[in-house]
């Protein structure tokens, strides 16, 4: 007796495994992982804010994050250049109109920049070959950060006592003092009002464009520090002329990222871009709301909190001692 | 024409001779259908189950084995390089020590059976056989040499767990179901972090703790429409897809500054 069966194809609640998504999920195609719009977006526009606020590119904050959310460390490096670089736009435009940006400084740091860019990334590629590069990125970043954040933050706390104590602030601006303005072929910065010499300013676009190239971020962290206190630059020009620089160098970072890596990813970026570039607009105007030594202890406050950040994941045992990555091609 | 077609004949003739001693070899053998030989990624795409499907074919008047038939489904997807690192303590700070290379394996693994593995088979058959997660092959590169190495090592057990973690790695004991003696299905979870390629799903039939019979089929991951798009330009064009990016970031950033422009 022919006999016939019949079992139902829906299969039994295995998919304990899959969590259900929501409608936001949005599945990238180059970092291969679906993630949350929404919280991207406020990433993005979280991280925009502070770059629009004090002038930096936030690359800092946002490859951590990104990385943190499950996408790979080399897509994410690569693809917040062209976050850095919409935002940056859209900061620079807002400080040209209020006449913030020295264009000629710009040029001259860009100069220096260039030739940085390449040095650095010569210098990764042979500290790669050596092995270690990952403990170099880390000290290099915990040095760096806790070093400028905590000078940032001791010198606003400073500029803020004196200014309560006696309501005259002793104003060290520009003058003829300190080795830095005896250096020969002096060039005059008409929108900073300042009359410098070529060498310190090429020279510091040089290491930003050197420190950029090793440790995949703009900069713009130690940049405005060092505009600020090496060449008292005044504040007024400093971040706007900051923002253009890192305008300029994301921007080739960004194709050379996508030519050499095939890295970028244009999903990604959108949904950061669309958050950066809001938060940046809302974080330029409460910059220049603020006062210029809240501004730099509140900048060297959160510059300090991720350097300590870094020096917690180095010096705390971590909780897995093992960790597996994929080796994309290259060794 | 004409001779290509004899050939083909006289393949396919081979071919169903070759059936029928095997046939008379085992007197079972298996047939197989997953219910989906084609995902496509899709920009909502969040992972997938796929059911597969099979049956024990027997020769018309062949016994039941006593214990019954037990059942290995392994699936792997495409071949990848990985390195584990182990952080040690140096100078106080934590670094990376010591890593070890595995190269080649599955970027997802899976082995569902119907039953615990050790009650299956001998612990020698399960490691010839390569079946369950502490004896599929995972090659390392050891020094200069390439082998794998005993199941407690360290690094292939932090291998094995951090993958697991993923849901990329796993090992269901109780996720092959029989129907009846000898129909049976198996569900296999995708998570969405797997990646695209090629995924085969390899079928050991075993009885008394013997191999009797096996098979395999396969199914591919494929993005297709916006998301092919967009990782082929980047693959393929990449200096103009780096451009096109680096337009749409100035793009947002002025538009952002019209949207807001105040004055």
């Amino acid at each position: 007796m022919p006999r016939l069966e019949v079992h139902a194809a829906k299969a039994p609640p295995v998919s304990s495994q899959i969590r259900k998504r929501t409608r936001v999920q949005l599945y990238l195609p180059i970092a291969d992982i679906p993630v949350n719009v929404l919280l991207i977006l406020a990433m993005g526009a979280a991280v925009g804010f502070v770059s629009g606020m004090f002038g930096i590119g936030g690359g800092f904050l946002m490859t951590p994050l990104l990385i943190f959310v499950g996408i790979a460390p080399a897509v994410a490096v690569a693809t917040v250049t062209s976050h850095i670089a919409a935002s940056s736009f859209s900061g620079a435009l807002s400080y040209w109109r209020k006449r913030a940006i020295d264009p000629m400084l710009a040029l001259v740091l860009l100069s220096g920049g260039i030739i940085g860019t390449i040095l650095g990334v010569l210098t990764f590629t042979r500290l790669r070959s050596l092995g270690q590069l990952d403990l170099l990125i880390a000290l290099s970043y915990l040095v760096l950060l806790s070093g400028v954040g905590a000078a940032m933050s001791w010198e606003g706390l400073r500029a803020m006592l004196r200014a309560r104590q006696s309501r005259t602030v002793p104003l060290r601006r520009s003058g003829g003092h300190g080795w830095v303005h005896g250096l020969p072929l002096k060039i005059r910065f008409k929108r900073s009002k300042i009359y410098l010499s070529a060498i310190p300013v090429i020279a510091i676009g040089l290491l930003i464009g050197f420190i950029g190239a090793v440790m995949g971020i703009g900069g713009g962290f130690i940049l405005v520090p060092l505009l600020i206190y090496l060449l008292r630059v005044p504040t007024s020009t400093v971040i706007g002329t900051s923002m253009m620089l890192t305008l300029i160098t994301m921007t080739f970072a960004t194709v050379l990222h996508a030519a050499t890596n095939h890295l970028v990813d244009a999903v990604l970026a959108l949904i950061l871009m669309t958050g950066g570039v809001t938060g940046a607009q809302f974080g330029a105007r409460a910059g220049q709301r603020i006062r210029g030594e809240h501004l730099r202890l509140l900048l060297g406050l959160l510059i300090l909190a991720v350097g300590i950040r870094f020096a917690i994941e180095l010096g705390i045992r971590p909780a897995d001692l093992y960790t597996v990555r994929e080796t994309t091609g290259d060794t | 024409m004409r001779t290509r077609a004899t050939t083909a004949m006289i393949r396919l003739a081979l071919l169903l001779a070759a059936i029928l001693v095997a046939g008379h070899a085992h007197a079972e053998h298996l047939i197989v259908s997953v219910s989906n030989h084609r995902v496509t990624v899709t920009p909502n795409y969040s992972g997938e189950e796929l059911v597969l499907f099979g049956s024990i074919e027997r020769e018309r008047d062949a016994p039941l084995p006593p214990a019954g038939y037990d059942l290995v489904v392994t699936v792997s997807g495409p071949p990848v390089d990985m390195v584990t690192r182990r952080k040690a303590r140096w100078f106080g700070i934590w670094v990376n020590a010591d890593s070890r290379q595995f190269l080649q394996v599955p970027a997802y693994l899976a082995v569902f059976a119907n039953r615990p593995l050790e009650r299956i088979a001998a612990p020698d058959i399960l490691r010839r056989r390569q079946l369950g997660l502490n004896n599929v092959l995972l090659t390392q590169r050891v020094g200069s040499d390439y082998a794998d190495v005993v199941p407690s090592d360290p690094f292939r057990r932090a291998f094995i767990r951090l993958r697991s973690e993923h849901g990329l790695y796993r090992e269901n004991t109780s996720a092959v179901t029989f129907l009846t003696p000898t129909l049976f299905r198996a569900s296999i979870p995708l998570p969405a972090e797997v990646p695209t390629g090629t995924y085969t799903i390899d079928i050991k039939l075993l009885a008394g703790g013997a191999l009797i019979a096996k098979t395999d089929t396969a199914f591919e991951i494929v993005k297709v429409g916006f998301e092919q798009f967009v990782a082929t330009a980047a693959r393929q064009h990449g200096m103009a897809y780096g451009v096109a990016t680096a337009l749409m970031a100035l793009t947002a950033g002025w538009m952002a500054s019209i949207v807001f422009r105040r004055d």
